[in-house]
């Protein structure tokens, strides 16, 4: 049997794999569908700073004074060009304060009675008070932190205003003596959205889980209608039987990533960096570390239901640990080691730092070596566990 | 060499430490329908797919057309064909794509695949359904296309692990002349195992009837069927049938008494069997309505080697 005759085997069952989904009207609609659903949810389900609209904010300005009425000015003027608040009056704080707890409102901006006054007479400092709710930490984290900086520049505005004639005096730059220095942050690239965060690592998944998980499956579910008989007992090599399967997997994941990608591209408009070369360069490599696993996870389950067990109980774990969706520093620190021994997670961040830091496969190498090592192995574990597997 | 089938005190062990099968010996000829009956659990599935390659025997030989199971697996998978009561067809492929696939993985060219294919699905009378997907077909019609892909190859021998297991009896016996045709006009040999009487009485050459891992008998129909005749079997029918089958069951003569419908079946055998039948039914004064002497079946001989006798 030369190896010709064997790559026909494979063919062959990789034909019959993909015929059988081509032809299964609800599995082409599935495929289509579950990366779409699956982008949409994570763009939109994650707040992002210029992408939330719409917080109910009352507005308090106890001061009588011009001041007061200048700051609020200041901010709806503000408000209105980006639309994150809607800005609504109240009378006194209890009353804002009343709306937060009622949850009619998210937040609140306190203008103190004696606002102008202060500010006039310069004889200290005054606090602008921001309250939110924080039953709400996602928003009440975000509106704070933007709240504090409109506030804080305005103030900043303000003092340049009164020193500008003693500046002028020196011949310095008001603003010099203000503030003398900022912190300046920049990223590697420009963009860096949570959806780029986020889809790399999801593009990984559907491709990994394709053979980690789908392989099982399949396999599994031929072995239960009795139709895996018919390969076994044709003269054909066992790995004609695996390759045939796999390859109909990977090219199943491969499509369901390209589709995900152009999506994400489409619709998302993020930004790929990347070199498309390098991108399924490690889409490839991804898969190939993982079809050891999927491999010994087929060998292992006896029938479907088993194998979808095994899988739910691996990939979920594996899932949140690798940093899809949270970088792995938020985790606590023993998390953060168990991370370190998913191969998941390296496939993950090489993919994240070329598509969103245009990273070249050199740049990565350190993930490149941890896919192949973890994939060599795990193929040399899988041939054996296999091979006993079939022919019990 | 007359022989085309030997197998040598076959055992398998599973790992649950069940013996499956436990010291299996036997040889099939060139051309013979060999049949194998027993209860379920009896060892004839486990038997068929160690033959097929599809389970490792844990000791003993079987040898095909002169090739072993075990060490020449692939030499033999080229020889054998298989068809089993899960039928191994994919619904959403065409009775010819189904064919093809599996030709194409026995190697099969081209222009003769085309060719047997069209051949095969012929015979079964399937070739106007040739290109419409098997989904929606009858079982009937599955179990055709199966029969024939089993036969893709054109084996020598082949495999038919309760073929017509939850057909309808209408269907059953159209895959029975089937195989009984192909057998005739192929020169196939082939092993059946079955449950149903009927069946293996009427295709198989010889029969071995499986209990417990072991083959209890081996023999022709006939001959299997002489081996009770020294027994007498009466069936009567008779006024009160529970009382009357109480009498008879006490009676030294009588092995086996069953009871349907008002009909009492007996089996038994001594000089006197008929005489103390009849006096034990009268004397618990029930009427004898009628009575005769029946012929044994094969399910009399199945029902005494497998649960009664021995």
């Amino acid at each position: 049997m030369g190896i010709k005759s064997e790559l026909s085997h494979t063919f062959w069952i990789t034909w019959k794999d993909l015929m059988e989904l081509r032809r299964s009207k609800m599995r082409m609609a599935m495929m289509v569908l579950m990366p779409l659903i699956m982008m949409a949810m994570m763009s939109f389900m994650f707040p992002s700073t210029n992408s939330v609209s719409n917080i109910p904010v009352m507005m308090v300005n106890a001061d009588p004074g011009a001041m007061g009425s200048g700051i609020v000015q200041a901010l709806e003027q503000i408000n209105s060009a980006s639309g994150m608040m809607v800005l609504k009056n109240a009378s006194s704080e209890e009353e804002a304060r009343d709306m937060i707890v009622e949850g009619n409102a998210l937040g609140a901006i306190v203008i103190p009675e004696n606002f102008s006054q202060i500010l006039t007479t310069r004889s200290s400092t005054v606090n602008i008070t921001v309250i939110t709710d924080n039953s709400n930490p996602q928003i009440s984290q975000m509106l704070s932190q933007v709240l504090t900086q409109i506030i804080d520049s305005m103030g900043e505005r303000y003092a340049v205003m009164g020193l500008e004639p003693i500046a002028r005096n020196i011949g310095v730059n008001p603003v010099a003596m203000v503030v003398p220095f900022r912190a300046e942050a920049k990223g590697v690239t420009e963009g860096g959205s949570y959806v780029e965060f986020v889809i790399p690592g999801l593009l990984m998944m559907t491709m990994i889980s394709s053979v980690m998980t789908g392989l099982p499956r399949a396999i599994a579910y031929e072995k239960d209608i009795g139709t895996m008989n018919g390969f076994l007992a044709a003269p054909i090599s066992r790995f004609s039987i695996i390759g045939g399967k796999a390859l109909g997997r990977i090219i199943r994941g491969f499509i369901q990533g390209i589709l995900s990608l152009i999506l994400a591209i489409v619709l998302f408009r993020i930004n790929v960096y990347g070199n498309l070369l390098a991108i399924f360069a490690i889409l490839f490599l991804g898969v190939f570390s993982f079809v050891g696993l999927g491999i010994v996870l087929t060998s292992v389950a006896e029938d479907e239901e088993t194998a979808s067990m095994i899988i739910m109980t691996l990939t979920l774990p594996m899932m949140f640990l690798s940093g899809i969706f949270f970088p792995i520093q938020m985790m606590p620190s023993f998390m953060q080691t168990i991370s370190k021994w998913l191969p998941f997670t390296y496939a993950v961040d090489a993919m994240r730092r070329i598509m969103v830091f245009g990273a070249t496969l050199g740049n990565v190498y350190n993930d490149v070596l941890v896919m192949l090592i973890f994939g060599i192995a795990t193929l040399i574990i899988a041939i054996p566990v296999f091979e006993r597997g079939m022919t019990r | 060499m007359a022989e085309i089938i030997e197998v040598n005190d076959l055992v398998k062990v599973f790992r649950n430490g069940v013996r499956a099968v436990d010291g299996v010996s036997f040889t099939v000829s060139k051309g013979e329908i060999f049949g194998f009956l027993g209860p379920n659990g009896a060892g004839k599935s486990t038997t068929l797919r160690m033959l097929s390659t599809l389970l490792r025997p844990t000791s003993g030989t079987a040898i095909i057309d002169g090739l072993d199971v075990v060490r020449d697996a692939r030499e033999v998978r080229k020889r054998i064909g298989l068809v089993a009561e899960k039928m191994i067809l994919y619904d959403y492929l065409t009775p010819y794509e189904n064919l093809r696939l599996f030709g194409k993985l026995y190697s099969i060219e081209e222009k003769e695949l085309d060719k047997r294919i069209n051949e095969l699905l012929k015979t079964v009378e399937m070739d106007k359904w040739k290109n419409e997907r098997v989904k929606n077909f009858s079982t009937g019609m599955r179990q055709r296309i199966n029969l024939v892909r089993g036969l893709i190859n054109y084996p020598k021998v082949l495999f038919l692990d309760e073929p017509t297991l939850g057909l309808d009896p209408h269907s059953s016996v159209e895959i029975r002349q089937l195989i009984a045709k192909l057998n005739k006009e192929m020169n196939i040999t082939v092993i059946l195992t079955t449950h149903y009487m009927e069946e293996v009485d009427a295709l198989a050459d010889r029969i071995a009837i499986m209990n417990n891992g072991k083959i209890a008998a081996l023999d022709t129909s006939e001959n299997l069927k002489r081996r009770i005749s020294e027994e007498t079997i009466l069936e009567a029918k008779v006024t009160d049938s529970a009382g009357a089958l109480k009498a008879v069951r006490a009676l030294e003569y009588v092995r086996d008494v069953s009871s349907s419908d008002g009909v009492l079946r007996i089996t038994g055998q001594g000089r006197d069997f008929v005489d103390a039948v009849i006096n034990s039914i009268k004397s618990t004064g029930a009427k004898i309505i009628s009575i005769k002497e029946v012929e044994p079946s094969l399910e009399d001989v199945f029902i005494k080697l497998t649960y009664g006798g021995e």
